[in-house]
């Protein structure tokens, strides 16, 4: 009998996550598309975004303890380089290939900056959206990491860092758009934006890439890494006495996560058809964290659901409430992080722990 | 000559208001280990408290006078309501702590937009801080200089408080080892919100100085927040002279980059080289080694 | 085993995943367009107009004004008799100062709402945000603030001024008074930036000497440093195109340098009634352009004020996007009676002259560009915060846009 129980147990920690991936994965992909309008199909998508952002976070933050406040960065390297992309199809669809986007003619000399050129391949978008987040984390965790910066400081270094990037978007109007961003999309990678069968498919694959970033981030807990993140997390020291780097740990949780957040912000671009400084900078940034810890941030599909939740939230109640909504945003930080500090979800299953039967605890 | 002197006086003064800003914050920070988010917002509060002094004194060259213990009381019983309600629930949790006052300052943010109107209110500079004097062409306002004089005047009553003192020796015990000095009999929940205490009601003096820059605003307490905090990254923990370093030490920088290249890139360039000063120096200009800091 | 086990599994939702996806793609290439279908239904006695604002986030500050005053027209309106008989019913919308959140909200009110008409947006990245998904749905938007131009579509309206109608009367007028040196300050963004563009190359044109240009992130306080250089430079005039809370700083760090209205006086394209207060005395007799001031002396002015006052309280002051708004929705009631129709295509067919009474004067709609026809105004700031007219442009302005009509302007030169 005890037997059976602990496989049943085992069964269930080993399945039990896939079985919530899958259940998420109808919800999104098979559910929503039925039941929503068009409209509130897109607007799930922006979250599914947010999402997949979260889910990142809660991989560098739940799990390794690096409570990363400047994610929008990331998140803005994926979404301008697609929109940089999306903005030169545009522009070469009416003008021919050697179009440039508008607003490089309406606020400057018509001419386009050199770095710019290589994003007229569709190809070459996507691989940058994957490529310059890592890049980039690499080199600033890299700094920050090997010289043990941590805890706080690593939090406020993020945080500024998020707003240092927004600043230098906003004041480079000639080659980023500036405070307007980059916007006035008609295609993606050929389809008409916006043909509504066209932003579902669109949906379905931001859908469909929340899934896998859920699927990837499984595997990772499940590894041998995922332990090493966490010892790392709750003893460093330790980890560096056993022989392994934390720096190294930590530094490979860091460019994932913002490579999850790149993929987010690269479908956040063609699903609002606009990204724009307030996107990315330190109250973006924030946004993003408050989903993740509403959800459960060292939970599989917390930050997920959390990021869901909360961009559903920002919608329905400033549409509801509109002058309200800072105040639900504000007092859901002191409320979960005060009395839930795991989030929703783990207060669920603690609940659920203490109402189980004694005997599967002996 | 001024393409000299003016960054070199105007960024003292900017270095003279983020060393206010930061020094509650590296008080807060360094014995409790609390990040304080909301605390740009107690600047706020200090910024509104001058505006509502000036409606009851109308005397405005009085009025300033007023606002500073004013501003420091109001500053200092939001930081002591923050305390006692949410922070004492949270040591030991410092990064949550950061989150939760990150809520806070959020509410109060929309709390005064809703009570004092999104347009800001003005506040009158008094008739003697109206003028300047010409240091090699640069005009240098007497605002600065007082912004200056109150910095100076913020860190001397601290640095008596903390060296002369009893509260002051049981802070710095508290500081350098928690669980021995509650051993000898200090009570820390004391100490601390003495410390946090103190700690807001500097916000509030630093808005008294902000105000006579812009006036008030809702959003008055975002733009100092981060350059405080780098300032008190960069100054390291424990010490206050590493602040007071890293504080001038931003604020000039900031200045002549901002005179050489443009304000926004200034911001840019000081975020990197504060970066490229951590790889230097991890643990910031000055640290204590003791036990249980970040 | 369970690992073997679940690298399989992972595998089989994978490759779910993948079929769910692609069942659900199925896109259609470019032009092969789906018409899009209009919702909007006007049989019913109410008409439904959409108000899109922010009411939250740092543009609050400025956008509520706007809301105020629409809110109001509608109340008129609705009060004698409606448009084409049928009462205005207003939904409201908060754009939360973000350009995605209003793209996300003009598409509920078209596709959801299906109002007839939207009305609001106030930054540029606001407008450019909206405007692709109202061009997508045919729908129509009516955006009620001065903006640097260089745009027209079919489903806009602006009821703003555009360049030519603010900067470069402003222009003008410093020319009227000798004004021979001048120094560009303003906010790190596309209006100024833009408007600087222009005013340099009209400045060369002039014969005037622009003697430096300064920019400072928006929302930023300090202005010290760059104040010490229009100190250093010493120019006649300065033009400023700061936007917001910025501009208190600006004028404070102003008045601390010892530059006052006698010896430097400043040309502001960002303040109006609502911001001076906020500056005190420091901003008196200072220069504002505008089309419109609370002191216009105008029967249709003095019965805008007296509404406005009667509905919000009689401290509120009333501006020129609040009259621009205000101005908007008696416009669309116009072009809806002329078009006898809330088709969008009729009422674009329809718009060429149409016309109205409004507090700033009789403005008319350029059917080719959707701007209107407004007259310049320069006013002095006094001691109450109001606006002494000093300088007008005598009669309205054609709207243009682009600056076709002026030989000097070189969209591609720096």
């Amino acid at each position: 009998m005890k037997n059976l129980l602990q496989t049943g147990q085992r069964w269930g920690r080993t399945w039990g996550p896939l079985l919530g991936i899958v259940v998420v994965a109808i919800a999104l992909l098979v559910v929503a598309p039925a039941v929503l309008s068009p409209f509130r199909l897109n607007n799930l998508g922006k979250y599914v975004c947010w999402a997949i952002a979260g889910v990142g976070i809660g991989l560098a933050w739940g799990r390794g303890g690096m409570l990363v406040m400047g994610q929008g960065v990331f998140f803005g390297l994926g979404g301008y380089a697609m929109a940089m992309h999306l903005k030169l199809e545009a522009a070469m669809a009416t003008g021919g290939p050697d179009a440039v986007p508008d607003f490089m003619v309406l606020y400057g000399d018509g001419t386009m900056p050199g770095w710019w050129e290589p994003f007229r391949s569709g190809t070459f978008t996507l691989f940058a959206v994957l490529v310059l987040p890592a890049i980039a984390a690499t080199i600033l965790g890299f700094a920050i990491f090997k010289r043990r910066v941590k805890g706080a400081y690593f939090a406020i270094l993020t945080q500024a860092l998020a707003v240092a990037f927004a600043t230098l978007l906003v004041a480079t109007i000639k080659q980023t758009g500036g405070f307007n961003g980059l916007n006035q999309f008609t295609q993606f990678f050929g389809y008409n934006l916006y043909d509504p069968v066209n932003k579902k498919m669109i949906y379905s694959i931001a859908a469909v890439l929340l899934v896998v970033c859920l699927v990837v981030v499984w595997q990772l807990y499940r590894s041998r890494f995922g332990e090493l993140l966490v010892a790392t997390r709750d003893a460093e020291e330790r980890v560096r006495f056993l022989g392994h780097d934390p720096a190294n740990i930590k530094l490979v949780a860091f460019v994932v996560a913002a490579v999850m957040a790149s993929i987010g912000g690269a479908m956040f671009a063609p699903i609002t058809g606009i990204v724009s400084p307030s996107d990315v900078d330190a109250t973006a940034s924030i946004f993003l964290i408050a989903g993740v810890a509403l959800g459960g941030r060292s939970l599989l599909l917390g930050p997920a659901l959390g990021a869901l939740a909360v961009g559903f939230g920002r919608t329905f109640l400033s549409e509801s409430f509109p002058d309200q909504w800072t105040y639900f945003l504000g007092l859901l930080f002191i409320v979960v992080i005060l009395f839930f500090p795991s989030g929703l979800g783990s207060a669920w299953s603690q609940l659920s722990a203490r109402l189980r039967p004694k005997e599967t605890v002996r | 000559m001024d393409a000299f002197t003016t960054p070199l006086l105007a960024g003292t003064a900017t270095g003279a208001l983020l060393l206010i800003a930061a020094l509650g914050l590296a008080l807060t920070f360094g014995q409790m280990g609390v990040i304080n988010m909301a605390h740009g917002e107690f600047l706020m509060a200090g910024a509104y408290t001058t505006y509502l002094t000036q409606q009851v004194v109308t005397n405005t060259d009085l009025s300033i006078i007023v606002a500073l213990p004013a501003a420091f009381l109001v500053a200092g019983a939001l930081g002591l309501l923050l305390e006692v309600a949410i922070i004492q629930w949270m040591y030991r949790r410092p990064l949550d702590t950061l989150l939760v006052t990150v809520g806070v300052s959020l509410l109060l943010q929309q709390l005064a937009k809703d009570v004092f109107g999104a347009q800001g209110d003005p506040v009158h500079t008094p008739g003697w801080l109206d003028g300047n004097i010409d240091v090699f062409g640069y005009h240098w306002p007497y605002r600065q200089m007082f912004t200056i004089l109150l910095a100076v005047g913020a860190l001397a009553a601290l640095g008596a408080l903390l060296k002369q003192t009893s509260y002051g020796r049981r802070i710095r015990a508290t500081v350098q080892n928690r669980d021995l000095a509650e051993t000898v009999g200090v009570s820390t929940r004391v100490v601390d919100r003495v410390t946090f205490f103190v700690g807001s009601g500097l916000a509030g003096v630093g808005g008294v100085a902000v105000s006579l820059i812009s006036g008030t605003n809702p959003n008055l307490g975002t733009t100092y927040i981060i350059s405080a905090f780098l300032v008190v990254v960069a100054g390291g923990l424990g010490q206050l002279q590493g602040t007071v370093i890293a504080a001038f030490a931003v604020g000039i920088v900031t200045a002549f980059l901002t005179d050489w290249f443009n304000s926004s890139m200034a911001q840019v360039l000081t975020f990197a080289l504060v970066v490229i000063f951590l790889q230097i120096r991890p643990q910031g200009l000055f640290t204590v080694r003791t036990r249980g800091l970040a | 085993m369970f690992e073997s086990r679940a690298r399989h599994a992972m595998g089989i939702v994978l490759a779910l995943t993948a079929a769910l996806g692609l069942s659900a793609c199925g896109g259609s290439k470019s032009g092969e367009e789906s018409a899009a279908e209009s919702c909007v239904d006007t049989s019913g006695d109410t008409v439904k107009l959409g108000f899109l604002n922010s009411t939250s986030g740092a543009m609050a500050i400025s956008e509520q004004t706007v809301r105020d005053s629409l809110v109001m027209a509608a109340e008129e309106i609705n009060a004698s008799g409606g448009i084409l008989g049928k009462k205005i019913e207003p939904v409201l919308e908060d754009g939360a100062s973000d350009p995605a959140i209003f793209a996300e909200k003009i598409e509920k009110l078209l596709t959801g709402d299906c109002v007839a008409a939207a009305f609001g947006g106030w930054t540029s990245a606001s407008r450019k945000a909206m405007l692709p998904v109202v061009e997508a749905g045919n729908g129509l938007l009516f955006y009620p603030v001065q903006y640097e131009g260089l745009e027209a579509s079919k489903n806009i309206y602006y009821t703003g001024a555009t360049t030519n109608q603010q900067i470069i009367p402003a222009m003008d007028f410093l020319q009227s008074q000798g004004v021979k040196t001048l120094f560009l300050a303003g906010s790190d963004y596309v209006f100024p930036r833009t408007a600087n563009k222009i005013i340099k190359q009209y400045a060369a044109e002039l014969g005037i000497e622009i003697v430096g240009e300064e920019y400072v992130p928006l929302d930023d306080d300090d202005w010290t440093t760059q104040v010490a250089k229009i100190v250093a430079a010493k120019p006649d005039f300065v033009f400023n195109t700061i936007n917001g809370s910025s501009n208190v700083g600006f004028i404070k760090a102003y008045y601390e340098q010892g530059l006052t209205a006698e010896t430097t006086p400043i040309i502001s394209v960002s303040i109006a009634e609502e911001e001076a207060p906020a500056m005190g005395k420091d901003v008196t007799g200072q220069y504002a352009a505008w089309n419109y001031f609370q002191s216009v002396p105008s029967p249709a002015n003095e019965t805008f004020i007296e509404a406005f006052q009667a509905r919000y309280g009689a401290d509120r002051p009333t501006s020129d996007p609040m009259e621009a708004a205000y101005a908007s929705l008696y416009l669309y009631k116009a072009l809806v009676e002329k078009a006898d129709s809330f088709d969008v295509g009729e009422i674009n067919a329809a718009a060429d002259g149409v016309s109205f009474d409004a507090p700033e004067g009789t403005v008319t709609i350029d059917g080719d560009n959707h701007h209107i026809a407004k007259t310049g105004l320069i006013g002095q700031i006094n001691a109450d915060n109001q606006f002494d007219v000093v300088w007008s442009s005598e009669e309205p302005i054609e709207p243009d846009p682009f600056l076709e009509g002026y030989a000097w302007w070189d969209p591609s030169a720096q």
